[in-house]
């Protein structure tokens, strides 16, 4: 059968990165664990993305709610401002805004160290060293990112409801008490949880394609600056594509 | 001296020395997809000397010393250490093996994210070697003490000289005191007078430690100076082999090449 190029290439780079991902989970069962490296990236991957997710969940619950305002007064249903946001912020925008802001920071991150390692043999010295590179490397990064996002989802969404709070209250007068009320009292369960769940899927795909492709750089710096960058494309990718699952997911269980 | 021609070939065995062979290559091969890189390639190392492996860039030198330390699979043939072949070995005994190898990277390899105490610390925590904090900590200051960078010891990589980088490599590589060090055109990208300073380190080091080493360049300073034997890379085979002087009377076009 004739496949064209791009096809071809697509279909490989497919299978490479569904091996890399067989290759994780083998890696990720055995002993030793690398704890005091997944900790240390723990902390860089989750702690230092705080402020960048915290400003960007801030402005987004402020902008959201200042520009649904005027059509909800149109409404009349003004007083359900709070609960709206709540409902968008918490199942949509915020586990999705705040995984592409990741991927911009932790996939591009990963992408240009590992393949910055890999061309000055950084990743060979560990080898010789008496170190399993996938497992330092890969593994630790990958759950890290894995843990570390739905972390970063539930702190973003308190921001950005406290952003919209203040959004709220820039041409009315609601109280801190009675926001949260509303807020709390039209979000379920089924609201909650699936948003929670697909953060983990979200951090995941960002870890393992940042790996991934910072793992097999080739063709020197140019080759990092390319897996810095695809990194990022492809796995902003996949945050769509695996949202878009979810979402027929949790219809198909009923769960919404 | 010893030459392979199409009709001969050539003797790189140490027989008459079976005891002090510490590396030995059996008919290696090595293809990358068509690119037959190493070819029937079959060498013996002896304890002590300082073996150059000379070839032109591209010649499968680096892909060589990259089989020995295990970082490259041979497509067939074998090479043993110590007397072990490590193409049978476990990931747990070809890292025992490793300690007692060390290798200098063509591009130093030290770990950006890393100051130098913690680069020359993590080959000694990885290879689980059982000792206290301050033995850590004098086995960190005699190895960059043997490279006379001690002041070094806090700084970043990134804060370095390109020779000061070599040194510390060569440091990170002394620290677990290794039997054979494998050297990867260790002068490569430095200038007259630090390449120069780098092998005389080189000897140092291998009259102090007694090591022996295998050296892959195309500098031919490095070569007169710090070799015993010279083998010549050539079309993936053992082409030639000899001292520096019997090589560079040779006759032969293809190793006159080196030493015009």
């Amino acid at each position: 059968m004739n496949l064209s190029p791009n096809l071809k290439s697509f279909l490989n780079e497919a299978g490479d990165i569904a091996r890399f991902t067989g290759r994780f989970f083998s890696q990720t069962i055995r002993p030793r664990f690398e704890w005091n490296e997944f900790i240390r990236q723990c902390f860089v991957i989750g702690y230092l993305s705080l402020p960048l997710v915290g400003l960007t969940a801030f402005i987004m619950g402020l902008v959201l709610t200042m520009q649904l305002r005027p059509s909800m007064v149109d409404y009349g249903v003004e007083s359900q401002l709070p609960a709206i946001v709540g409902i968008a912020i918490v199942r949509e925008i915020g586990p999705v805004i705040t995984a592409l802001i990741f991927a911009g920071k932790i996939g591009s991150s990963i992408g240009a160290e590992l393949g910055s390692m890999k061309v000055t043999e950084q990743i060979d010295a560990m080898e010789v060293s008496g170190t399993n590179p996938f497992k330092y490397l890969v593994v630790t990064r990958v759950l890290a990112a894995t843990f570390m996002l739905p972390v970063l989802v539930l702190l973003g969404d308190s921001i950005s409801l406290y952003g919209s709070y203040l959004g709220v209250n820039v041409k009315g007068s609601t109280s801190f008490y009675l926001f949260w009320m509303q807020v709390f009292d039209n979000l379920s369960f089924s609201d909650v949880l699936p948003a929670f769940v697909k953060s983990f899927f979200f951090g995941f795909a960002v870890g393992i394609v940042g790996c991934y492709k910072g793992y097999n750089s080739m063709k020197g710096t140019e080759g990092v600056g390319r897996s810095a960058n695809s990194a990022v494309v492809l796995s902003s990718i996949l945050i769509f594509i695996i949202d878009l699952l979810a979402v027929q997911i949790t219809d198909a269980l009923g769960i919404n | 001296m010893l030459m392979q021609t199409e009709e001969t070939e050539i003797q790189t065995t140490a027989n008459d020395q079976p005891g002090n062979v510490v590396l030995r290559i059996h008919h290696l091969y090595k293809s990358f997809g068509s690119n037959k890189v190493l070819v029937d390639f079959h060498l013996d190392v002896i304890r002590g000397e300082s073996l150059v492996v000379l070839g032109k860039s591209g010649s499968g030198k680096s892909v060589l010393i990259k089989c020995i330390i295990g970082l490259l699979e041979p497509d067939e043939g074998d090479i043993e250490i110590f007397g072990e072949s490590i193409s049978a070995m476990t990931a747990e005994a070809l890292d025992k093996i490793r300690a007692r190898v060390g290798f200098l990277f063509q591009s130093n390899a030290l770990y950006d994210s890393m100051t130098v105490r913690e680069n020359l610390e993590f080959p000694l925590r990885r290879h689980w070697i059982q000792v206290s904090q301050q033995e850590i900590n004098d086995m960190i200051l005699q190895a960059l003490d043997d490279v006379g960078l001690a002041h070094t010891i806090d700084m970043m990589p990134a804060e370095l000289s390109g020779g000061m980088r070599k040194r510390i490599a060569l440091a990170r590589t002394l620290i677990l005191k290794p039997e054979i060090i494998l050297y990867d055109e260790p002068t490569t990208g430095l200038d007259p007078i630090t390449s120069r300073e780098i092998i005389q380190l080189m000897m140092d080091i291998q009259d102090k430690y007694n090591t022996t080493s295998v050296i892959i360049s195309h500098d031919m300073n490095c070569v007169r100076t710090a070799s015993d034997r010279v083998v010549v890379l050539v079309d993936g085979r053992c082409y030639a082999l000899g001292t520096f002087e019997e090589l560079s009377r040779s006759q032969d076009e293809k190793v006159k090449q080196f030493f015009a």
